[in-house]
């Protein structure tokens, strides 16, 4: 462990933290309002090699660390969460299962496409009937000749709108319980899988967020990803590393809401002088920012284990999403409180960073799942 | 087309909270953030236009402290082939002469059709390297540059002038050229750009490469302050009858009406 | 967390020597108000005291990441052995080291280092305590000697100390450019042991009250320059702060560990208190903020070793490690219910200790408002 970046980590940062700024955070904003999904923003993305972060460059990837994958979704996120998710859900919920456990065909065809931006990944577990408990999901695959045939719908699905690949987990034999489970690569334009309701949200407005609708759909036996039955480890594997990724974008998050309230403390005056001179508010900012330390660090220490070849970092990896989840709602409450009523007006951008915030705690597993996750290690 | 580009590092200053130092001579840059100076790097990105073009060579060469390697890294990251620092530490106090005289030195024994600088720097604001260097290396020159058409002998370039007008000019090269922001849109460095030139070696010299026997500091800082504040802006805020009447309300305290 | 190779022995060892020579006797020390001069004398024979001052001044010639690792495992087992570590090291072993020219290193730097002679540091006085600048000893320089009148207090191992390095003033209106710093010998004439604090926690250190009358000493035990003393108090509290924070740390993980123990061993209906998903929540809560605790501190510690600025990281650590080791503390009894308020069990200790370090050093309020000038840039 080395808390000191490396050369290519720091000019990742700078170069990254330069473009979130100058593209990224201007349509924050407007993407907000309208849910539109930022295309030409992930286009300019893919040319920098962010979609595919840790991908091997042989596939297309600019073969980064896990700690640079860190480093530059809390960059993006910090501008724009919506966009952070976005490649979060590219890198992690896609790419990475396809690396980790796809055969070299499938590297081989859908890595390039991942990295490139000519196909965006997304990734379906959740179910109307199955969130926290992953195994009480109802779609079904039925190996039939040369196809599975798919049945069952997916909800809350990031990035669904506009992906080209994904990933879907559905139950290749229910009796073997969470055994029985199986993971597929499926194309978009899979006979029998269509798109249903698009979510209307209260924070990351502009992901694509939709149901995945899958009515007989025939699935190309090779497009199993891992073996049969493997589908529930590659669901939990996939999820300690993309937990990395949603701890980052909270990071990203607080540390955005913490620059808009160093800002506006100095600018805005009361009783005939700066907020910032209050010790209440720097009460505030100091709690702020050394939460932001900490999320940071637990992050980082979670990337550090993945980057050392550490199989399991589980623990690490809720804790940092945990915490950072924890303290990115904390922190954006305290930063919307400092602008008093303008935090609440939608003229200002930690109004959107407070909305923002509140999903963290949810998706990649709740805040009390990652609880669970880290009592069960600490408990062993 | 062999291209020399001279960047500088520089604190970025536009949004902080910038105090005096001890010396009274410089600011505290302990806290401050730090950068390529923005003209350098459209003069950075104007020379791997050409390159791209032409083909050739692009070394960028900076004078500045350990840390500068940084912003020289990034250089090569967006597109440069080679890489100098030399070493600020060997040399104490500098001012815009004596940089430039340092840089020919550095720059004498290279081959170079063109040298661009940055207009300006952002913390000292000298405008004085570019136009001294062409000068000490008896080249011709063009400064605030906005456009630059090349051949193998001759360039064509367009300097910004007050008022709106712009100055056509054709010079021979070797040429240099200060180079106005604005001229391009400079790139980011892609990730793979980055991994690879974060493991590239940097040219490092110190004061031995460089000829000391003339080094001439012709200005001297004496003092570096911030101008007591004279005048208070308020702004006032709200719908416009609140604002009119917190106007109002001034007008009064202050007796004019 | 990965450490080094290096970092993880070092922790074996301390580890080793924490549960089996500190851990027994903690209760005891507590109950007696005992202290524990025999674990100062094993502690020097493990060269813990010097464990950043290179070995040609008696020292370890490590890091500070392993003198926190060392504060931090020694304190999971007893508070009390834990501040004086702390104290002896940040606070006597540290300023000579940075501060002490060459004879005054040979003089008490070496005997501090190899645990030879105790070190303790005194700058609180009754009306100086958040605010030094307040300081009210003074010092005046006659001929070649300095006379020093005035009263210290809760001056951690004051009474037992053979060496101690002191704050005061050429002329208290000067505020923070008046003071130095001295060091002042055990048995010098005028120098007298005041009254000794009865505590709430760390029962077993001692926390002196030491008076100065006309107390005389040589001009060459002067620390740096005359008017150096804020600088070398504030540098010294930099480096403080990380073993406070260690030391914060030790015990919210004691407290952690000890709850861990008792939740898996009881049952309510049957049930094993670590099946109840309430119970799990606040493990899982405190263990994260352990974790987040332990990496604030020992990224400050990286950032002493390699010389760069700590003052806000080193803040961050002491603040939110004694923040979430109050938690930690309180927790840790709540999970025993009533059991947690007896002696029994060792968990009432922990949270009175632990208390003191949200007011060492710099109270939290104080790092907070260190933390907010520098994210202000004030
Ligand atoms: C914006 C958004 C994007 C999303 N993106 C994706 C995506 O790309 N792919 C995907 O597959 N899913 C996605 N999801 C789904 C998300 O992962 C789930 O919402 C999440 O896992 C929680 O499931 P649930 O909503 O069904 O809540 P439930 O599981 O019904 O939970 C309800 C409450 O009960 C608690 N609870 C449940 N089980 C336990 C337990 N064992 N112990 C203690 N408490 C418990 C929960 O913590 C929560 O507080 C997304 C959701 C949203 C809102
Ligand atoms: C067991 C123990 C061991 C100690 N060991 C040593 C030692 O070895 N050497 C040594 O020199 N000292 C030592 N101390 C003293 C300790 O460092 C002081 O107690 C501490 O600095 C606080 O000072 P105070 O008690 O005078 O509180 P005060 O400064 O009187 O503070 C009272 C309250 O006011 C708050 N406050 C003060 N100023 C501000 C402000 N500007 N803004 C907001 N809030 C403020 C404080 O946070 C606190 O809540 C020790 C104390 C104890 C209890």
């Amino acid at each position: 462990m080395n808390f000191e970046l490396t050369n290519d980590q720091k000019m990742l940062q700078s170069e990254v933290r330069k473009f979130a700024e100058n593209e990224l955070a201007p349509l924050a904003p407007e993407i907000d309002v309208s849910g539109e999904f930022p295309k030409e923003s992930i286009k300019k993305l893919a040319e920098l090699g962010l979609l595919g972060i840790f991908i091997p460059e042989k596939y297309g990837g600019s073969e980064f660390d896990f700690v640079s994958l860190a480093i530059a979704i809390e960059e993006i996120s910090r501008a724009c969460a919506s966009t952070g998710v976005i490649v979060a859900v590219n890198n992690s919920l896609t790419a990475y299962p396809i690396l980790q456990f796809g055969t070299e065909e499938q590297k081989q065809k859908y890595l390039p496409l991942l990295c490139s931006g000519k196909k965006i990944g997304a990734m379906g577990i959740t179910e109307p009937n199955a969130g926290s408990d992953v195994a009480a999901m109802e779609t079904t695959a039925k190996l039939e000749g040369d196809h599975y045939i798919l049945n069952g719908t997916k909800r809350f699905i990031t990035n669904g709108t506009e992906a080209g690949i994904f990933i879907v987990f559905a139950y290749t034999d229910k009796e073997l319980k969470h055994k029985g489970m199986s993971a597929f690569i499926v194309d978009r334009d899979t006979p029998g899988f269509s798109l249903g309701n698009h979510e209307n949200l209260m924070g990351i407005r502009a992901t694509g967020n939709c149901e995945l609708i899958f009515e007989d759909c025939k699935v190309p036996k090779e497009n199993l990803l891992g073996e049969e039955g493997q589908g529930f480890y590659i669901c939990m594997n996939t999820l300690d590393v993309s937990r990395i990724d949603i701890g980052a974008q909270a990071v990203g998050v607080s540390q955005a809401a913490l620059d808009e309230a160093v800002k506006y403390s100095k600018e805005r005056v009361a009783f005939g002088k700066p907020i910032c001179k209050f010790e209440m508010i720097q009460n505030m900012l100091a709690e702020m920012a050394t939460q932001i330390h900490a999320a940071r660090l637990l992050v980082y220490n979670a990337a550090w284990c993945k980057d050392a070849g550490i199989k399991r970092f589980s623990k690490e990896a809720a804790m940092a999403k945990y915490y950072a989840a924890n303290i990115a709602v904390d922190v954006t409450r305290k930063a919307v409180q400092i602008f008093g009523g303008y935090g609440y007006s939608k003229d200002y951008t930690v109004e959107r960073l407070y909305r923002d915030a509140k999903i963290l705690e949810l998706y990649e597993g709740t805040s009390e799942i990652q609880k669970v996750v880290i009592a069960s290690e600490l408990l062993r | 087309m062999d291209i020399i580009v001279c960047i500088k590092r520089v604190p970025q200053t536009a949004e902080a909270d910038v105090t005096i130092d001890s010396s009274g001579k410089d600011i505290e840059k302990d806290r401050l953030s730090f950068d390529m100076n923005e003209s350098d790097s459209y003069a950075l990105e104007e020379a791997v236009l050409i390159k791209e073009k032409f083909g050739g060579t692009i070394t960028v060469i900076s004078l500045g402290h350990q840390d500068t390697e940084d912003t020289l890294r990034i250089a090569l990251a967006k597109g440069a082939d080679n890489a100098i620092r030399i070493k600020a530490e060997d040399f104490d106090e500098l001012d815009g002469y004596k940089t430039a005289q340092i840089l020919k030195s550095a720059i004498s024994d290279l081959n170079y059709d063109l040298i661009f600088t940055g207009c300006i720097a952002t913390d000292d604001a000298y405008s004085q390297v570019g136009v001294t260097l062409a000068e000490l290396l008896d080249i011709p020159h063009a400064s605030l540059v906005i456009n630059i058409d090349t051949s193998e002998k001759r360039a064509h370039v367009h300097r910004e002038l007050e008022g709106g007008l712009t100055e056509h000019l054709d010079i021979s090269l070797p040429a240099l050229c200060t180079i106005q922001t604005g001229i391009n849109e400079p790139r980011y460095a892609s990730l793979i750009a980055i991994r690879r030139a974060a493991k590239k070696e940097i040219k490092v010299i110190g004061k031995e490469e460089i000829e000391k026997e003339n080094l001439l500091l012709n200005t001297q800082i004496e003092e570096l302050f911030i101008p007591p504040k004279t005048k208070e802006i308020e702004f006032l805020t709200g719908s416009p009858a609140e604002s009119a009447s917190k106007l109002a309300k001034i007008f009064k305290e202050k007796g004019l009406i | 967390m990965i450490l080094s190779e290096k970092h993880l022995a070092f922790r074996e060892k301390l580890k080793e020597f924490s549960d089996n020579v500190v851990a027994p006797r903690a209760k005891d020390l507590d109950l007696n108000s005992e202290f524990p001069h025999d674990l100062v004398k094993k502690m020097g024979e493990m060269d813990l005291y010097g464990l950043f001052v290179p070995k040609k001044y008696g020292g370890a010639g490590l890091d500070t990441l392993s003198y926190a690792i060392a504060v931090e495992e020694v304190s999971r087992a007893c508070g009390s052995t834990g501040i004086f570590f702390a104290a002896h090291t940040s606070l006597a072993v540290a300023p000579i080291y940075q501060a002490g020219n060459e004879s005054q290193k040979q003089k008490w730097l070496i005997p501090l280092a190899k645990g030879e002679k105790i070190g303790s540091f005194g700058l609180t006085e009754p009306n100086a305590g958040s605010d030094a600048s307040a300081t009210e000893t003074t010092a005046k320089l006659v001929g070649d000697e300095y006379i020093i009148n005035g009263t210290k207090c809760f001056i951690t191992s004051g009474h037992v100390a053979d060496v101690i390095v002191l704050t005061a003033t050429k002329d208290p209106s000067l505020g923070y450019q008046g003071i130095s710093a001295f060091v002042v010998e055990k048995g010098t004439p005028g120098f007298i042991l005041g009254k000794e604090e009865d505590k709430m926690g760390l029962r077993g250190s001692i926390t002196s009250e030491l008076i100065f009358e006309d107390c005389k000493i040589p001009r060459e035990n002067l620390l740096g320059e005359e008017g150096d003393g804020f600088k070398i108090f504030m540098q010294t509290l930099d480096g403080g702060r990380i073993s406070i924070g260690a030391l914060a740390l030790g015990i919210a993980q004691g407290a952690l560990e000890y709850a861990v123990k008792f939740v898996k061993s009881h049952s309510i209906s049957n049930k094993l208190l670590s099946r109840q998903q309430s119970i799990q929540s606040t493990i899982a809560e405190i263990g994260t903020e352990i974790e987040a605790a332990r990496l604030l501190i020992y990224q400050a510690a990286e950032l002493k070793d390699a010389g760069r600025p700590l003052t806000k990281e080193a803040a961050m650590g002491k603040y939110y490690a004694s923040l979430i080791g109050m938690k930690a503390t309180n927790t840790a009894i709540e999970l025993h219910g009533m059991l947690g308020l007896t002696k029994e069990y060792p968990v009432e200790r922990f949270i009175r200790d632990e208390k003191l370090m949200e007011i060492g050093e710099g109270t939290s309020e104080i790092q907070k408002i260190v933390i907010a000038r520098q994210i202000l840039g004030k």
